[in-house]
């Protein structure tokens, strides 16, 4: 499974969103100091989801961060966010 | 958790200075975008900040993603509370959050 796929799983899984898209931005980021350049570094998330209501921004983070530990200790190095709830997103 | 000795050093960083910014580089030259779109944000702003570069500690690098349970840089931390990453500022700049944020601390900025 890439790194992607893994993505979408965890947070299906975790956050069971009304829409999520992940995207693989590692390209945009080849070649700069600490990039790895794995073509697997870097991914932007917008994910709407019915958890976040009551949530702070921070709180919010943290609940995507958790679900992506591994991932994060491992090929991820940067994850740029949006954490929408329903009523946010529409 | 709080027996990490590293945490003291934190808690003195971010106790001794009302803003300061956990990040990769230098205010002066950063080393990552992200790191870089938070300094901008606070130059533009004209919050005085102190940032405090990662890369020259492993020690302070690995242990504040612990202390904040945040696994990335940059960190802002206003008059100790932990705000958020580069989305976070970001999009609290853009609202107008951050700018209310520094004033209910009583942060005065600067004209920029």
């Amino acid at each position: 499974m890439s790194t992607q796929d893994a993505i979408i799983a965890k947070l299906q899984d975790g956050l069971a969103p009304v829409s999520l898209e992940v995207e693989n931005d590692s390209h945009l980021h080849a070649g700069h100091a600490g990039s790895p350049g794995t073509g697997d570094s870097h991914f932007s998330v917008r994910v709407v989801s019915e958890k976040f209501e009551g949530l702070s921004r921070v709180a919010r983070q943290q609940l995507v961060y958790g679900l992506l530990k591994e991932e994060l200790a491992g090929p991820v190095h940067a994850l740029a966010m949006k954490t929408l709830t329903p009523a946010e997103a529409d | 958790m709080s027996d990490n000795p590293v945490f003291e050093r934190i808690n003195q960083e971010i106790g001794g200075n009302d803003v300061v910014l956990f990040m990769k580089g230098t205010p002066v030259f950063p080393q990552c975008g992200f790191s870089a779109a938070v300094v901008q944000v606070l130059n533009h702003m004209g919050v005085p900040f102190k940032g405090i570069n990662v890369l020259e500690d492993m020690e302070i690098r690995e242990g504040i993603k612990e202390f904040s349970n945040w696994p990335t840089i940059p960190q802002l931390y206003i008059k100790s509370e932990f705000v958020g990453g580069c989305d976070i500022v970001r999009e609290m700049f853009e609202t107008g959050e951050l700018a209310q944020a520094f004033a209910d601390k009583g942060i005065e900025l600067q004209d920029a």
